[in-house]
């Protein structure tokens, strides 16, 4: 399981840099991002490498942030991956709500999930010795 | 504790004998000497003589802003400018300014007034009592400060403004009781933790909170809040200023009967409604001299009660001010009071104090929006829980108000906050 944030953004100008500034001047550093856009707002989810520190700034610059655990996948940087995984998911009838990845040197390819069923997805990944047990910094 | 014991538990019947003598009184004064009432009571045919009772109240004519406003400045005054020692203003954001002049024995029954409130939910002279209500032409900070003075307690004259100044003073004066309007206090509040304190970590007990309609579940929040006890008060400028507070019991906001007549009446027809039944504030002014008002229209909506109190008080009482009947909003042709909204609004943990209510035209259909901000205690990870929650809060508004609203929700700290009333609806409407 990995940390991720979770921030409250209106649909505005100017929002996203609202966010991405709380964070450049707690020099946080972002290490995967995605927005889930829904018309009048959206909410960005991100893994960090000082979560803790930018959940402190960006609730003291007043924004809605949560801090929820969400399970990562660590594989090879190379075609099928996220086929595998996702398909071995399937196939026990879990379902995934939402996916995002992101590649780095020291990583190789990191998948985040957030899944309906976290305690029988972490047993199916450990089978397949892809659960990303390590921190992300 | 009673500030005047033998007048304040009076029997009721007494009270009114009394209430008979002066409105008798009264009305002869300002017929001889308030060309205003004077002009009128002969439009009307009205002789001071066909007033002999109570009962005869309502051949009175009602008194309105607008007849302060046509009389500005001195039209309403019934003494000659050298016995008023003191003038307060109204903000005139509606209009031209309506002035309010004081004789000496104005200000000692408005101070009276406001000393038997304060003595009635507790203050005493051990306390210290940080006034932040706006200081000059407005009442309610002058009112406060020679009240507090009068019971013995000591008065902080801060005035509304300068948050942290009013933290920090706050804390190292070990203030106990503040006054100011409720959106200021939780305004307060909310600051204080932004400064990495809280009101909790004060020696603040009690806070006398008013000049804008709030609910009682405001009051629950204030208090689990910061830890205090809220008491409601209540006063109108033209009145006086703050006159009339709950006492311990919190069961409604005595009037004193021996300088005030109320009525309760329905604000579209003028007839008197009885206890219990939900209308308009209608008072008269038994025992003020510079500007005299028969049959006020306040246009403060509530209920009056006049059961003895389990205080002792035989005062008639009003509930908490339940709206206005003139910032009552009318939206698809549904009366709307903004109160209505709070209640709904405060009693959903998901969402915080602040919201605005924004009415616009569109197709020649009203739309209403009502932006609230979230608390800072809510989960957000997925847009179903906003779009949930934005449900939740729109069918609960559907409810109670019987036509829909738009919600929208936004990030605590972005909606403006009020260091005086809140005005919180914009309107838009090009009618």
């Amino acid at each position: 399981m990995v940390k991720q944030l979770s921030v409250f953004v209106e649909n505005k100008p100017g929002r996203l840099a609202a966010v991405t500034k709380v964070l450049y001047e707690k020099g946080v550093n972002l290490r995967a991002f995605m927005i889930a856009d829904a018309g009048d707002f959206g909410i960005i989810r991100m893994v960090v490498d000082k979560t803790d520190e930018a959940f402190n700034a960006l609730k003291s610059a007043g924004f809605t942030v949560t801090l929820n655990e969400v399970l990562a996948v660590e594989v090879e940087d190379r075609p099928g991956e996220l086929y595998r995984i996702s398909k071995a998911l399937g196939d026990e009838g879990i379902n995934i709500e939402y996916v995002y990845a992101f590649t780095s040197e020291k990583h190789r390819a990191l998948i985040i999930f957030r899944v309906d069923n976290n305690e029988r997805a972490m047993k199916v990944l450990e089978k397949m010795n892809v659960l990303f047990k390590g921190s992300i910094d | 504790m009673y500030w005047s014991p033998v007048i304040e538990r009076m029997p009721l019947e007494e009270l009114k004998r009394i209430q008979e003598k002066k409105l008798r009184a009264l009305v002869r004064n300002v017929y001889e000497y308030s060309p205003f009432y004077k002009r009128k009571f002969r439009e009307l045919g009205i002789h001071p003589e066909d007033i002999r009772g109570l009962e005869d109240l309502k051949k009175l004519p009602f008194t309105r802003k607008q007849d302060l406003r046509d009389n500005y400045p001195f039209g309403m005054f019934a003494v000659p400018i050298s016995q008023i020692v003191r003038f307060h203003a109204s903000s005139g954001t509606t209009g031209k300014p309506t002035l309010v002049g004081y004789t000496e024995d104005d200000i000692r029954i408005w101070v009276e007034s406001l000393c038997r409130g304060l003595v009635s939910c507790g203050v005493c002279n051990e306390d210290i009592m940080q006034i932040a209500y706006g200081y000059g032409l407005f009442t309610g900070g002058l009112g406060f400060h020679y009240a507090a003075e009068k019971i013995g307690a000591t008065a902080l004259p801060v005035s509304a403004g300068n948050t942290e100044r009013q933290i920090n003073l706050m804390k190292d004066l070990g203030v106990t009781v503040i006054a100011c309007t409720p959106s200021y206090f939780l305004y307060m509040a909310e600051y204080a933790e932004k400064m990495g304190t809280s009101i909790k970590e004060t020696n603040l007990r009690m806070g006398i909170f008013g000049a804008e309609p709030w609910s009682e579940e405001t009051r629950k929040r204030i208090e689990d809040k910061t830890g205090i006890t809220a008491y409601d008060v209540y006063g109108t400028s033209e009145l006086s200023g703050p006159l009339f507070t709950e006492c311990v019991e919190r069961d409604g906001l005595h009037i004193w009967a021996d300088h005030f007549l109320i009525e309760v009446i329905d604000p579209k027809t003028g007839e008197n409604l009885g206890e219990g039944e939900r209308g308009e504030l209608v008072v008269t002014t038994l025992s003020k001299e510079a500007m005299p008002l028969i049959r006020w229209r306040t246009g403060d909506i509530t209920i009056m009660e006049t059961e003895k109190c389990n205080c002792g008080r035989t005062h008639p009482r009003i509930l908490r001010i339940l709206g206005r009947s003139d910032d009552m909003l009318i939206v698809r042709g549904v009366n709307v009071f903004p109160s209505q909204i709070e209640h709904v609004l405060m009693q959903i943990p998901e969402v915080g104090e602040h919201y605005m209510i924004i009415l616009e035209r569109k197709e020649e259909l009203d739309e209403m929006t009502v932006q609230v901000e979230l608390s800072d205690k809510v989960k957000i990870d997925k847009p179903a829980d906003i779009l949930n929650l934005t449900r939740k809060v729109e069918d609960r508004l559907r409810v109670v108000l019987g036509i829909s609203a738009k919600v929208e929700l936004v990030n605590p700290g972005t909606l403006q906050r009020f260091e005086g009333k809140a005005k919180r609806v914009i309107d838009k409407r090009k009618i």
